[in-house]
């Protein structure tokens, strides 16, 4: 019944929360948005009516970005700065933490899941080169 | 945070006056600077900028998408040692010989 920007609000939860269900609304707008349509923020989502829907509907419209729209910019703006090659769109493209952050450790949200080490198995495959004859003089000057 | 925009864009008074003897004599030259603090201004686009990363200069050549971000986010400080390639730069030498 109450769908907008292209998604399903929860008809249980109250205006005020059902609406940050929309990608680009959090508390805040969610406030204001209901204050313009002068629809109670208490009130829950399944008691609107068709035509409170409706001015909820026009305002987000008209004032918010939100889904595609704002997905689409932010990706914009990531794009331009790895585009330009500045030290934030680096940081986007090797997946590094853009803002500073230490990255000696933490920085798992941007980095993924650790990759770890492998232990096993690597000492046997290092072991046949040193008997070849290029890697014996690099041996002894060390 | 950012800064106040009563003050408007910093860019040092020196890069700024070389920048527009350049534009005014029409010429293409690449500028070395040291200046990284320094904001790109529009007046900047075109121009190949030399930025010195503390080390040398790295050549930066000005687009208009730049305008607003300083010279040293595009001069890296940092030089990044992988990880991975170490075990590559062992096998590889024995490897090719």
């Amino acid at each position: 019944m109450a769908r907008i920007a292209g998604v399903d609000l929860p008809r249980e939860k109250r205006g005020e929360v059902a609406l940050t269900y929309i990608y680009g609304i959090g508390r805040s707008a969610a406030l204001r948005v209901l204050q313009q349509a002068r629809v109670d923020p208490n009130k829950h989502v399944k008691a609107w009516s068709e035509e409170e829907v409706g001015r909820i509907r026009d305002i987000i419209e008209r004032e918010q970005k939100v889904e595609g729209d704002l997905r689409r910019e932010i990706s914009m703006n990531v794009k331009r700065l790895m585009d330009i090659g500045c030290y934030r769109g680096i940081r986007h493209r090797k997946g590094l933490p853009v803002r500073g952050q230490r990255t000696h450790t933490n920085a798992r949200t941007r980095k993924g899941p650790r990759k770890g080490v492998m232990v096993k198995k690597k000492p046997v495959a290092a072991a046949p080169p040193p008997t070849a004859a290029a890697a014996a003089p690099k041996k002894a000057g060390a | 945070m950012g800064r106040s925009i009563k003050k408007g864009p910093y860019v040092d008074e020196t890069l700024l006056e070389r920048v527009e003897e350049l534009n005014r004599s029409r010429q293409k030259k690449v500028l070395k600077t040291w200046s990284r603090r320094s904001t790109i201004l529009p007046e900047f686009v075109g121009h190949t900028l030399a930025v010195h990363n503390g080390k040398k200069f790295i050549p930066v050549y000005v687009t208009e998408n730049m305008v607003g971000h300083r010279l040293g986010e595009f001069a890296l400080t940092r030089t990044f040692r992988a990880h991975g390639s170490a075990e590559k730069a062992t096998t590889t030498p024995t490897g090719k010989a």
